[in-house]
């Protein structure tokens, strides 16, 4: 689904350049469920950013479910990026003068869907993450974990190949982590390919493999027995 | 542009941006509201000008006699130089395709009495042409007739002000008045733009004044108007041609600037133009700064929307749209909140300036408009620069990174 090859990013800093990706060799198959750790500055918000093309990289190949991505101007990043990708941030994302389901259907909007087939979408994906009642609510209307499930409705609603989750607990409580990492586990047991880059170490554990990064290098790439939220929950 | 979907994006942007809409809707607005209201003013002022200026018709000469500055042909310089009504007739067969009209003119102070109530007035003898010349409005009955001159019929038409400080409240038409002695009966009154002095004039048939003042044929002045088809060159020629034709009839020298005299109303009325069109200029010039101020407003403001936006646009950006999606959203919802309030402050300023209008003419501003053409082009032209204030921003934001834009919390 994903394959990286030899990537390299630097960011200029006044007169000083910051390499921060320092060759990144890097797989990722149909219906994983990856953990990008590390400690802050290690590279692994650059790597998920270019991954998810917001941000280019300087060197290296970047092939996504066969499509090389190279050459991107920015309307051919956005086409890719609303065909390929859903994003999942820390803080949601939101557009706050739109209602739930509008902006679950913000990015049906840019694939030109109509009004009503996109609402219909809206309204399914919300329901998927369990706020089909909150469908007319305004983000500032909903709790932190509530916000985050609109945003992964939102994620779903293009139908995308891979799901970027940048942090996607950083914002939230334990109980409320949970909560959203059991809707994660539980789109992944759907099939669907999800990245998620955290530092928190409980949250790595609940996908099926963990890369590390330190100094703009994969120190570790292993599989790990994933631990369930239901199980967590059952135990407590 | 036609995109349903699109325009329902901008309206309900729009709707959920109240003051975002109202601060950018209320630049242009007020910015189109001053414009019209200056303008109007400007305009009203010009009016003003115009009318004090230009009361008389600007095809006319006035030919005036004076005293000679050099002998010439055996006569000894200053001599004083007097029409008679030949020459009237002289220049009527003389000048056939220049001439439109003529009549002479003899002026008269006079006691007028009528009753208990007198005052002195200044009369002029005239004829039927006259009325042109002054462009002279009768109120009610009628001006001197060409059978008045030939029967010198003691007829007087009198101004408006005369009127009424003869005669009060009532008619004077087909009353008596008294002229040094004799008695004229009133014809006609009149009014003229010209302001109190001329409305306090009396107009007579110059063969009466003659036939009082001894029988004689002189007269004081020579008012002719030229055929206005031989414009502003083929009068000034004639001018030339006639100066030429009076010297020679009254034997003065043609280098000699003081015997004949012609003042010709189409220079003054260039002259008066000039100063029209400096004021037109000032008018301009206040209405384009005008409209700059409020570009420059609705510059800032579109700055302002942007860069408060540009969180939004990153997620937007992040969720597909391309650099075109971005630039176009924002310029139609600028084109399209420019194009309200600029309609809406366009009206407001009309319709200001048409109840205020009246009101002003103490302060010499008469009749303020604005032609709906200019109103609309200072509209269009702060359309264009909102949206081209709002293009610059959009696309710079369009083009940074999302992740750039998403950093900017």
């Amino acid at each position: 689904m994903i394959s990286i090859k030899g990537l390299h990013k630097s960011y200029q800093m006044g007169s000083n350049s910051l390499h921060v990706l320092k060759g990144i060799d890097f797989e990722v198959q149909q219906g994983e469920l990856v953990a990008i750790m590390g400690s802050s500055g290690s590279g692994k918000s650059t790597l998920l950013n270019i991954l998810g093309m917001l941000d280019e990289a300087d060197e290296g190949s970047y092939i996504l479910d066969g499509v090389p991505i190279k050459d991107l101007d920015e309307t051919k990043a956005a086409n890719y990026r609303n065909k390929f990708l859903g994003f999942i941030f820390q803080s949601f994302n939101l557009i706050t003068y739109k209602t739930a389901e509008e902006n679950v259907a913000m990015p049906l909007y840019y694939q030109r869907v109509n009004r009503s087939e996109r609402m219909s979408k809206a309204r399914k994906y919300l329901a998927r993450v369990g706020l089909a009642e909150w469908a007319s609510h305004l983000p500032s209307e909903l709790s932190g974990g509530q916000k985050q499930r609109v945003a992964i409705a939102r994620a779903l609603a293009a139908e995308p190949k891979v799901l970027l989750a940048d942090e996607p607990t950083g914002a939230l409580d334990t109980d409320t982590s949970y909560e959203v990492m059991a809707l994660v586990q539980k789109l992944n047991d759907e099939g669907n390919t999800i990245l998620i880059v955290t530092h928190e170490a409980d949250i790595a554990e609940m996908c099926k493999r963990v890369v590390m990064l330190k100094d703009g290098v994969i120190i570790e790439d292993k599989k790990v027995d994933q631990v369930r939220v239901t199980d967590i929950e059952k135990a407590s | 542009m036609f995109n349903g979907d699109r325009w329902q994006e901008i309206f309900q942007s729009i709707n959920k941006n109240k003051l975002r809409t109202f601060l950018s809707g209320f630049t242009v607005a007020l910015g189109i509201f001053i414009f019209v209201i200056l303008f109007g003013l400007g305009n009203g002022l010009k009016n003003t000008f115009q009318e004090f200026f230009m009361d008389d018709a600007t095809n006319v000469f006035f030919v005036f006699a004076g005293r000679t500055s050099k002998p010439y042909r055996g006569f000894k310089s200053n001599r004083q130089i007097e029409f008679k009504n030949d020459d009237v007739e002289e220049i009527k067969r003389t000048f056939p395709n220049e001439l439109e009209y003529i009549t002479p003119r003899i002026y008269w102070h006079v006691l007028v009495k009528h009753q208990n109530e007198s005052n002195s007035y200044s009369t002029r003898a005239v004829g039927p042409a006259h009325q042109h010349a002054e462009k002279t409005i009768i109120m009610k009955g009628r001006y001197i007739n060409q059978d008045d001159v030939n029967t010198s019929a003691k007829y007087a038409v009198i101004g408006r002000l005369v009127e009424q400080d003869l005669f009060g409240n009532k008619s004077a038409l087909g009353k008596y008045i008294d002229m040094a002695g004799s008695v004229f009966m009133v014809v006609g009154v009149f009014q003229d733009d010209g302001g109190d002095n001329e409305e306090r004039n009396i107009y007579i048939p110059y063969t009466t004044r003659q036939l009082l003042n001894k029988n004689t044929d002189k007269i004081n002045q020579i008012v002719l108007a030229f055929k206005p088809e031989i414009g502003y060159f083929g009068a000034l020629l004639f001018e030339e041609r006639l100066k030429t034709f009076l010297q020679d009839r009254h034997n003065i020298h043609p280098e000699d600037e003081s015997g004949v005299y012609i003042r010709n109303v189409a220079e003054d009325l260039q002259q008066n133009q000039q100063f029209a069109s400096v004021l037109q200029i000032i008018v301009t010039f206040v209405g384009l700064g005008t409209l700059m101020a409020g570009i420059i407003g609705i510059s800032n403001i579109m700055v302002f929307v942007v860069k408060e936006r540009t969180k939004e646009l990153g997620i937007r950006k992040a969720l597909g749209a391309t650099p075109r999606d971005v630039v176009a959203m924002i310029l139609q919802e600028s084109i399209f909140i420019t194009t309200t309030a600029g309609y809406v402050g366009l009206l407001f300023g009309v319709l200001v300036l048409s109840s205020i209008g009246v009101s002003l003419e103490h302060y010499f501003i008469k009749n303020p408009y604005i032609n709906m053409g200019t109103g609309i082009f200072a509209t269009i032209v702060l359309i264009l620069f909102g949206a081209i204030a709002g293009y610059i921003p959009a696309r710079r934001a369009a083009k940074i990174k999302p992740i750039v834009a998403l950093r900017d919390d």
